[in-house]
C-alpha cells in the first residue's frame, strides 16, 4: 500500500488525481452519511464549523504563536450578530449576505480590542488574559437582558432565520437532479464551500510575507523586531484575522441551530478548539482540520456505539455508557499526546524543530 | 498492520455491532422505542439521571403488565441519550432519535436545550411527540409546535404561585431576589419579581451567582445590609443548599423561598439545620399525596429516593403509552391526536393538555421544611390557594363521589 | 462599615483557599513551566476521599476534630499518589515536547479523574457531613465562624511551612536549583526527575487539604467541583506572578477579596446598572489591568518565553 502511494507521488498528474478523488468523495459524502442517518450529516456540519474555528485559531496559535484561550468569544460575537439581525427578537430580518460582513467586522473589531492590551504579554500570561476576555464576553451576553434587553440573557434568542440564498431555503428539503436534498445536506455544501475558502486564504497567507513574519515572531519576537518586522501590527493582524473567521463560523452556527444562548460559548468550548489545533498539529492547516474532525466525531461516535457494544459484550450495561464515553475520550487525549507530542499531523517546521530538540 | 489500521478495524467492529443489534425483541413481540434525553454528565447530571429513571420505571412497568397494540404484544424499549445540557448536543441527539424512528420522546431537562431540540422533533416526518417533565420556560410551548407537550408547570405559573403565597403569608415589605443566571433560574426569578412588584412589595436590585457558585457570602452580605423580610432564589439544589446555609451563618433572619429546582429533600443535608422553615414550590401535586405507589416502586427499582422531576418523566412516559393504547397504534401520526385530548391521572395528579400543549390548570404545591422533612402546606390551583389538609379532604371526597356515581 | 468588614472576612477566607490551591499550580510551573490544569481535580479527589472517610467513621462516635484529622490524613496520601502518577505517566514522557502538548494531556487527565470520581461517588452533589459545630463570633458588627478562622489559620500555617521547605531546606534548594536550570542542577548531583515528582506530590498534598477545607466550609462536594476552583486558583497564581510562591499567596488572597468586594459593591458603584452578576467580570478586569501594567504578575520576574 505504502509503496503504491510512494510511486504515485512521483507522477506529475498525481496531485490532480488525488484532488479529484477527494472532491468526488466530499460531494458524495452527505448522501452516504444520510443513508446512515441524518444525525451524521448534522454531526458533519458541526465538525466543519469546528474545522473553520480551528483553522481560524491556528492563525493566532499556530502561525503567530500567541496562545488564545478565549477564542470562542469571536464565535459568540458572530453568532449573536446574526441572531440579533435575523430574528423576531428585534424584529429585524436582514439577509445573510448583509449580515456576514457585519458579523465578520464586529468580530474583527473585538479581535483588535482584545489584542491591543495584550501585546506586551507573553506565553501563559497572554493565555490567561485571553481566557478572561472570553469569559467577560460570555458574562455580558448572559446579563445584557437588563436594564435594557439586548441579548435576552440566559434565555437565549430563538427562531433565528435559517439561511436563504437565491430563493433556496436551507431549512427545508428540496430536490435537485432527482436527488433529495434535506436541510442539513444543503448546509453541508454551503459550509464546505466556506471552509474551502477559509483554507485557501490561510494557505496563501502562510506562504506570504505576512505568514513568514508571523513565523518569525513565533520563533523569536525580539529577533523579529530587530529584523524590522512591525510586531505590533502583525500580532494585531493575526488576532483580527483569527477573529474574523471565528465570527463567520458563528454566524453560520446561528443560522443552522436557529437558537443561540450563552451556554454554547463557555470556556470549555475555547479549550476544545485549542485542543483541536494542538492535537491535529499546530501550524499545519490540514492537521488542524484533522484534529477538528476527530474531536467532533469521536465523542458522537462513542455516544451511539458504547451502549450497544457493551450490551453485546456483557449482555447488559455494566458501567454507564456516558461515563465510558468520557473515559475513552480522556484516555485518547493523553495517549495521542504521549505518542505524538507534536500533534497527529505537524507542520514541516514543527517536525524539524521536534527532531532537533530530541537529538541534542 | 499499523497502529492506525488496528484502530480502524476496532472502530468498524464497534460500528457494526452498534448496527447489528437493531431491535430483534425476544418472543416475537413488536418493539416500540421511546427516547429519553437528559444531561447524564456535567453539573446537573444527578437530575438528568433522575429524569431517565422516571421514564425507565414507567416503561418497565408497562412491559411487566403487558401491553397490546394493534392486536400484537408490544415490548417497549427505552433508548437513553446524554444531551450534556448543551443546546448543540441536544439537537444532535434529537436528530439521532428521529433517525432511530422512536415513537415518542421524554425530555429534555433544560429549557435552553429543549427549545432547539423541539424544532427537530417537529421537523421529522411525521412529527414525533415530545413530552418534557422539567423544562419550565414558557417559550417552549409558544412556538406553535403541535407535537410538544409539558407535564410540569410553566415559570409563569410557578413564579406567581410562590410569590403570591409569600406575599400573602409572610407579608414582606422588602424582598431580595437572587438567581443563578441560567435560563431556568432567571426566568423563574423574573416571574417572582413581577408578581411581587405587582403586589406592592419592594424588590431589591437583582443579585446573581452562577449555576456553579458555592460561595454566596459576598452576595448575601450585601443583601443582609438591606435587611429584607424574605429572600427568593431561582436555581438548583446544589447551589441553593450552600446559599441557605451561608445566609443563616451570616445571621440573615428573612424567610427563604426557592423554586422547584431546589425544592428537594437534598436540601436538608445540603443546608443542615438552616433548612428549617424554608418555603418552596413544586409544580403539580406532591408525590406523597398523589402516588405512594410511584415512590415505593422507584425506591425499590433504583435504591434511592426520587430527586426532583422523575414523577413527571414517569408520567410523561406513561402518557405516551396511554395515548398509543387509545389510538391502538404506536405511529406518531396516529396517536398524536389522542395525546392532545388525553385525560390521565398519574403520579403528579390529573393531566389534561391545553391547546398549546401545556398542562391545563396545573396545580402548584407550596412546601415547607419542618424538622428535616418537606411537608406540603398549600395547593394553588387556578389562582386560588387551598390549605393542603383541605385539598386532601376535598379530593378524597371527590374521589368518593366518583366512586358513588359508578 | 460592618458590611465592609464582613466582605473582607468573606474575601479573605475564599482567598486563603485560592492561595493554597494556587500554590500547587505555581510550584509545578516554577519548576518545569507547565500549567497542570488537572490540579483542580486533585482538590476534588481530596474532598471526596474525606467525604467517604467521614461517612465511614461517623457511627464510631469519635470527637469531630479527630474525625476530620483522620479524613484529611487519608485524603493526603491518596492525592499524593495521584499527583505522582500524573507526573510519572502523563507529563514525564512529554518533557521537551512542544509547550501546548501537556495542556491537552492535562485536559485528558481532568476528564478521566472527574469521571472516575463520578463512578465512585455518584453524580449527586454530596452533602459534606458538618461534624464541626459552626460557632459564630462577632467582630465590629460582622460575623466570623470558627470554620473560617480554622481555614485562615491552616492556610497561613501551610504557606509558612511550604516557604520554610522551599527556602530553608536542602530539598528546597534542590527545587530552586532545578527550577533555575535542570541541566546544571543535574550536573551538581541533583536528580531532577525526583525533584520534579516531589514538587507534584507536595502540590497534591496541599490540594488535598484545600479540598477538605472547601468541602467542610461550603458543606458540599461534587465530582465536577474541581474545575471551577482550579480555574480561579490558576488565575490567582498568574495574578501573583506564576512560578513565584509568595506571588501565589498574594494573588490568591487578592483575588478572593476582589471577588467579594466586586459582588458587594458593583451595584452601588454603577447605580445598579451592573450588579453582582458582573463579579467575575470585575475580577477579570482587575487581573487584566494588573497584567497590562505588570506583564509578569505582581511578584513575577521577567521570564523568557519559550512558546
Amino acid at each position: 500500500m505504502r509503496d503504491a502511494i510512494a510511486r504515485l507521488k512521483g507522477h506529475p498528474a498525481a496531485p490532480w488525481i488525488g484532488a479529484a478523488a477527494v472532491a468526488l468523495a466530499l460531494l458524495v459524502l452527505p448522501f452516504v452519511l444520510a443513508a446512515a442517518g441524518t444525525t451524521w450529516v448534522r454531526v458533519t456540519n458541526l465538525a466543519i464549523l469546528y474545522a473553520m474555528l480551528a483553522v481560524g485559531l491556528n492563525i493566532v496559535v499556530g502561525f503567530a504563536g500567541l496562545l488564545d484561550l478565549g477564542y470562542i468569544a469571536f464565535y459568540a460575537v458572530g453568532a449573536y450578530v446574526y441572531a440579533l439581525l435575523a430574528s423576531p427578537h428585534f424584529g429585524i430580518h436582514w439577509p445573510f449576505w448583509a449580515i456576514l460582513p457585519v458579523g465578520a467586522a464586529v468580530a474583527a473589531l473585538f479581535g483588535v480590542l482584545i489584542g491591543a492590551p495584550t501585546l506586551k504579554l507573553r506565553g501563559d500570561y497572554l493565555a490567561i488574559v485571553t481566557l478572561g476576555f472570553g469569559e467577560i464576553v460570555r458574562i455580558f451576553l448572559n446579563n445584557l437582558s437588563r436594564p435594557v434587553n439586548i441579548t435576552n440573557g440566559p434565555q437565549g434568542i430563538a427562531r433565528i432565520d435559517p439561511l436563504r440564498l437565491d430563493g433556496i431555503d436551507f431549512s427545508k428539503s428540496g430536490s435537485f437532479l432527482g436527488l433529495d436534498f434535506s436541510g442539513p445536506i444543503k448546509y453541508y455544501y454551503f459550509l464546505l464551500l466556506v471552509l474551502l475558502g477559509v483554507v485557501f486564504v490561510c494557505l496563501r497567507l502562510q506562504n506570504s510575507r505576512i505568514g513568514r513574519a508571523w513565523e518569525a515572531i513565533r520563533e523569536d519576537e525580539v529577533a523579529a523586531r530587530a529584523m524590522g518586522i512591525d510586531t505590533t501590527r502583525l500580532k494585531l493582524l493575526a488576532f483580527a484575522m483569527g477573529a474574523t473567521f471565528g465570527g463567520v463560523a458563528g454566524g453560520m452556527f446561528s443560522a443552522i441551530q436557529g437558537f443561540v444562548s450563552p451556554e454554547s460559548f463557555v470556556l470549555v468550548e475555547s479549550i476544545m478548539v485549542v485542543s483541536m489545533v494542538v492535537l491535529g498539529g499546530m501550524g499545519n492547516v490540514w492537521g488542524v482540520i484533522l484534529g477538528a474532525l476527530l474531536l467532533s466525531y469521536v465523542p458522537e461516535f462513542l455516544r451511539f456505539t458504547v451502549e450497544p457494544l457493551e450490551r453485546e459484550l456483557f449482555g447488559r450495561t455494566l458501567i454507564e455508557p456516558e461515563v465510558i464515553r468520557m473515559l475513552i475520550f480522556g484516555f485518547a487525549l493523553v495517549l495521542v499526546m504521549a505518542l505524538r507530542p507534536g500533534g497527529l499531523w505537524p507542520s514541516s517546521v514543527r517536525k524539524r524543530e521536534l527532531a532537533a530538540r530530541n537529538t541534542p | 498492520m499499523t497502529r492506525t489500521s488496528v484502530l480502524v478495524v476496532a472502530l468498524a467492529l464497534a460500528a457494526a455491532s452498534g448496527c447489528s443489534d437493531k431491535k430483534a425483541p425476544a418472543s416475537g413481540k413488536v418493539s416500540v422505542v421511546i427516547g429519553s434525553v437528559a444531561p447524564l454528565t456535567g453539573g446537573i447530571a444527578h437530575l438528568g439521571k433522575d429524569n431517565e429513571n422516571g421514564a425507565r420505571l414507567a416503561i418497565e412497568e408497562a412491559n411487566a403488565a403487558g401491553v397490546k397494540i394493534g392486536g400484537r404484544d408490544v415490548q417497549f424499549d427505552l433508548i437513553s441519550f446524554d444531551d450534556q445540557a448543551d443546546p448543540k448536543v441536544g439537537t444532535t441527539v434529537a436528530q439521532k432519535l428521529v433517525d432511530t424512528k422512536v415513537s415518542g420522546v421524554v425530555g429534555h431537562l433544560n429549557s435552553g436545550v429543549t427549545i432547539p431540540a423541539s424544532a427537530i422533533y417537529n421537523g421529522a416526518n411525521p412529527p414525533i411527540p415530545m413530552i418534557t417533565g422539567s423544562a419550565t420556560n414558557p417559550k417552549l410551548t409558544e412556538q406553535g409546535f403541535k407535537n410538544v407537550f409539558r407535564v410540569v408547570g410553566r415559570d409563569d405559573q410557578q413564579g406567581p404561585a410562590i410569590a403570591n403565597y409569600l406575599a400573602a403569608t409572610v407579608k414582606p415589605k422588602v424582598v431580595a431576589v437572587i438567581d443563578d443566571a441560567t435560563a431556568y433560574g432567571e426566568g423563574l426569578a423574573n416571574e417572582v419579581e413581577k408578581t411581587l412588584a405587582a403586589a406592592g412589595v419592594k424588590v431589591l436590585p437583582r443579585e446573581k451567582g452562577t449555576d456553579k457558585t458555592t460561595d454566596w457570602k459576598a452576595v448575601l452580605t450585601k443583601v443582609k445590609g438591606e435587611s429584607p423580610d424574605a429572600v427568593f432564589y431561582g436555581g438548583m439544589d446544589a447551589t441553593g443548599g450552600p446559599l441557605l446555609r451561608q445566609g443563616r451563618e451570616l445571621g440573615i433572619k428573612a424567610v427563604f423561598s426557592f423554586g422547584d429546582g431546589s425544592c428537594t429533600e437534598n436540601m436538608k443535608q445540603l443546608a443542615g439545620e438552616a433548612s428549617d422553615g424554608l418555603l418552596c414550590s413544586q409544580a403539580g401535586i406532591p408525590p406523597q399525596a398523589a402516588s405512594k405507589k410511584f415512590l415505593d416502586a422507584y425506591k425499590k427499582r433504583f435504591n434511592i429516593d426520587p430527586i426532583l422531576y422523575s414523577p413527571f418523566t414517569y408520567d410523561a412516559a406513561n402518557l405516551l403509552i396511554a395515548a398509543m393504547k387509545k389510538a391502538d397504534s404506536a405511529d406518531p401520526a396516529k396517536y398524536l391526536p389522542e395525546l392532545q385530548k388525553i385525560d390521565y391521572t398519574g403520579a403528579t395528579g390529573r393531566i389534561v393538555f391545553d391547546a398549546k400543549g401545556d398542562r391545563s390548570d396545573a396545580e402548584m404545591t407550596i412546601f415547607t421544611m419542618k424538622a428535616g422533612v418537606l411537608a406540603p402546606i398549600a395547593i394553588i390551583k387556578s389562582g386560588k390557594t387551598v390549605k393542603y389538609e383541605d385539598f386532601i379532604a376535598q379530593s378524597s371526597a371527590a374521589g368518593a363521589g366518583d366512586a358513588a356515581k359508578k | 462599615m460592618d458590611i465592609f468588614i464582613q466582605q473582607l472576612i468573606n474575601g479573605l477566607t475564599l482567598g486563603a483557599v485560592y492561595a493554597v490551591v494556587a500554590l500547587g499550580y505555581t510550584m509545578v510551573y516554577g519548576i518545569i513551566q507547565l500549567i497542570n490544569f488537572a490540579h483542580g481535580e486533585v482538590v476534588m479527589v481530596g474532598a471526596m476521599v474525606a467525604y467517604s472517610v467521614i461517612g465511614a467513621l461517623g457511627p464510631a462516635g469519635l470527637p469531630p476534630l479527630v474525625v476530620v484529622l483522620v479524613a484529611t490524613g487519608c485524603a493526603i496520601p491518596v492525592c499524593m499518589a495521584i499527583g505522582y502518577a500524573m507526573e510519572r505517566m502523563a507529563y514525564r514522557p512529554l518533557r521537551g515536547a512542544p509547550r501546548l502538548a501537556p495542556l491537552i494531556t492535562a485536559i485528558g487527565i481532568s476528564i478521566i479523574l472527574q469521571h472516575v470520581a463520578m463512578l465512585i461517588w455518584s453524580r449527586n452533589p454530596l452533602a459534606f457531613p458538618q461534624i464541626v459545630r459552626v460557632e459564630s463570633y462577632s467582630i465590629g458588627g460582622a460575623t466570623i465562624t470558627n470554620v473560617q478562622i480554622a481555614i485562615l489559620a491552616i492556610s497561613v500555617l501551610m504557606m509558612a511551612g511550604l516557604a520554610a521547605v522551599v527556602y530553608r531546606t536542602k530539598l528546597g534548594t534542590a527545587m530552586r536549583a532545578t527550577a533555575h536550570d535542570p541541566r546544571v542542577a543535574g550536573l551538581m548531583g541533583i536528580d531532577a526527575n525526583r525533584i520534579i515528582a516531589l514538587t507534584f506530590v507536595i502540590g497534591a498534598a496541599l490540594a488535598a487539604v484545600a479540598g477538605v477545607m472547601v468541602a467542610e466550609y461550603y458543606g458540599i462536594a461534587h465530582y465536577a467541583m474541581g474545575s471551577q476552583l482550579g480555574l480561579k486558583a490558576f488565575c490567582a497564581a498568574v495574578l501573583g506572578g506564576i512560578g513565584n510562591i509568595p506571588g501565589a499567596m498574594l494573588g490568591g488572597v487578592l483575588l478572593g477579596v476582589v471577588e467579594a468586594l466586586g459582588a458587594g459593591y458593583i451595584g452601588d458603584l454603577t447605580g445598579n446598572v451592573f450588579g453582582s452578576n458582573y463579579q467575575d467580570v470585575f475580577a477579570f478586569i482587575v487581573l487584566i489591568g494588573v497584567l497590562v501594567l505588570r506583564p509578569s504578575g505582581l511578584l513575577g520576574e521577567r521570564v523568557s518565553d519559550r512558546a
